[in-house]
């Protein structure tokens, strides 16, 4: 199904998850809504009091690299982030996001485009069909490999804490 | 096209032909490896409906991280985890003192070439010395994997390190990983499959393999491989391993990157604190005093390295002030080091010996520093507060021998 959301560009290669979820968090236990508060926190202060249900963002290459803390994932996801659109990412954010059920999408000419063109797109509405492998930022069509087999599935479930779940059931 | 370690291992624990880089597949394990955390394991396993593991025969846990438990939480956790056992019927679990998870697997037989050994713990990479992919997942991944006997992943890319040459005198594996690490960085191998080829290696014991492998996970990879060898065989001989059927690359695989170096210009080298790529020659250190030695961990706590240690201490004894920690990897270290008159000559030097196990490595027990103080290790880690105190502690990493050395003098020295 295609979703429309904004975008937020954040021009930068290598924003990691240090800066998304600050490591004196991590061993923290927060609320959902506290989580949200912190996300990306280090990277754009104001980011977490904007960011609105729906949200996407585009950065650059290696997004999410540093440790392994699924909170990274978490928080932009508790802020209302649905998809993580970048040049690359790094593994562990991408296996993270997957068992998350959060959209990364790996699109270097699309992460390109936007961040050319930053002071005319940031913030205007993109449209996205993660499993057709499309996705529309201003007046440009762009298009990726979609998830597929199990990976998709698990994406549809809302996790990998649900799809095992709905997998036991059936059992 | 010919294929790496990692795509034909990875083919074969998903039931393919083949795959190739980039793929996303879903692999079965061999072995699923777990330890004092298969505590918070099972409540996440409990959530999600589970009631068996799929298969209790690749279930392996070994309590090896908070041994013997310092508080009566930790011995709550063991408790919960040895009933947990008990319910599910599964054989491969190894009590308080069997020894470190990574030691303990390999040794009794439970890794063998060509398959995919999963761990709930970062340096499952260790495996790779007997051929294996070992391949760390998170805990809800574990918890998934315990009820459907499966979990995904993205076919790598294939790095791969050619070490020729021959090691100076009192150079070991150990300096030769914390050389490549300082040359690969953290991140150099992010998520890659390294494989370690050339005639270095073929040199090096499986328990030097052991020792980079288990050390490629601070660059960042996703799992490390020596090739199957005649050395390979004999260990697992001798480990009374099953059946197996080695997985070797192709001459026209195709790796992402290739480098070579000749390991015989490497001299005993340090990671300096507080990041494992901050690596430099212990030659170049300036004078640094050190309160605690520690000898052990999975990275060096086998026979070999006492045995090298004890080479260095025969007949001396270790610097005033200094306490010397040796926590041997596994119960079967210790039983040998008894016989070879090993642990005889670490004792009349002045060591503390530990029941096998993580130790101090993780600061939560067992010799953690006090504040401002200094420690050389044999371990993989020594990030800030690593071993338990934050407040102007330092850890440097380095081999057993220069662990040793250091020990007699009291400072940072490399063995002479
Ligand atoms: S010895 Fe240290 S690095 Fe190895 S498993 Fe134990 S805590 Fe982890």
């Amino acid at each position: 199904m295609p979703i429309e959301g904004r975008v937020w560009i954040l021009d930068d290669d290598d924003i990691n998850t240090d800066v998304i979820y600050p490591g004196k968090y991590t061993y923290e236990m927060l609320s959902n809504e506290d989580m949200a508060k912190h996300a990306l926190e280090d990277y754009d202060p104001g980011f977490a009091k904007t960011a609105q249900k729906g949200d996407m963002i585009v950065a650059g290459r290696n997004f999410g690299c540093g440790s392994s803390r699924e909170q990274a994932v978490s928080t932009i996801q508790f802020a209302g982030v649905v998809a993580v659109i970048a040049a690359s990412f790094s593994r562990l954010y991408y296996r993270n996001a997957i068992n998350q059920a959060l959209y990364c999408i790996e699109c270097p000419e699309a992460s390109a485009f936007a961040r050319a063109n930053k002071t005319a797109l940031h913030h205007t509405n993109v449209k996205l069909d993660p499993e057709m492998g499309t996705l529309r930022i201003g007046d440009k069509e762009f298009s990726f490999k979609p998830l597929a087999g199990q990976a998709a599935e698990i994406f549809k479930a809302g996790g990998l804490a649900a799809y095992t779940k709905s997998k036991l059931a059936t059992r | 096209m010919g294929k790496t370690m990692i795509e034909k291992i990875l083919a074969k624990a998903s039931g393919r032909a083949e795959v190739s880089v980039g793929e996303i597949v879903f692999a079965k394990p061999h072995m699923i490896l777990s330890h004092d955390n298969s505590a918070a394991i099972l409540k996440t396993f409990e959530k999600m409906g589970g009631k068996k593991v799929w298969d209790p025969e690749r279930v392996f846990i070994a309590l090896d991280h908070e041994v013997p438990p310092p508080d009566s939480k930790k011995a709550d956790n063991h408790k919960a985890i040895r009933k947990f056992v008990a319910d599910n019927g599964i054989k491969a679990f190894y009590d308080c003192g069997a020894g470190i998870c990574h030691q303990v697997l390999p040794e009794h037989g439970h890794v063998i070439p060509g398959v995919v050994i999963y761990g709930s713990d970062s340096h499952t990479t260790t495996h790779g010395a007997l051929a294996a992919a070992g391949i760390a997942i998170g805990r809800t991944e574990t918890a998934s994997v315990w009820a459907l006997g499966e979990t995904w992943l993205r076919v790598p890319e294939s790095i791969k390190i050619v070490l020729e040459g021959k090691l100076a005198r009192n150079v070991e594996a150990k300096d030769v990983i914390l050389y490549l690490i300082g040359r690969l960085t953290a991140e150099g191998a992010n998520y890659k499959s390294i494989e370690f080829h050339g005639s270095a290696v073929r040199g090096i014991d499986v328990g030097g393999r052991m020792t980079l492998c288990n050390m490629s996970a601070e660059a960042g990879c996703k799992c490390a491989m020596v090739p199957f060898d005649e050395r390979t065989k004999k260990y697992l001989a001798e480990a009374g391993a099953p059946k197996y059927e080695a997985l070797d690359p192709d001459p026209d695989a195709v790796y992402e990157k290739v480098y070579t170096y000749d390991v015989s210009t490497i001299s005993p080298m340090v990671a300096k604190p507080h990041n494992v790529d901050n690596v430099s020659p212990v030659s170049e250190l300036p004078d640094l005093p050190i309160d605690v030695a520690l000898l052990g961990t999975c990275t060096n706590g086998r026979i070999e390295d006492l045995e090298a240690a004890a080479r260095i201490l025969d007949g001396k004894k270790i610097a005033k002030g200094v306490r010397l920690l040796v926590y041997p990897a596994s119960r079967k270290v210790l039983d040998e080091a008894f016989k070879r008159g090993t642990a005889r000559i670490l004792l009349n030097a002045g060591a503390q010996i530990g029941i096998p196990a993580c130790g101090p490595c993780l600061g939560a027990y067992g010799g953690v520093l006090a504040t401002g103080e200094r420690a050389v290790s044999t371990a993989n880690r020594n990030f800030k507060g690593r071993m338990g105190t934050k407040e102007g502690t330092e850890i440097y990493l380095a081999s057993p021998v220069t662990v040793a050395a250091s020990a007699l003098a009291g400072r940072i020295v490399p063995a002479e």
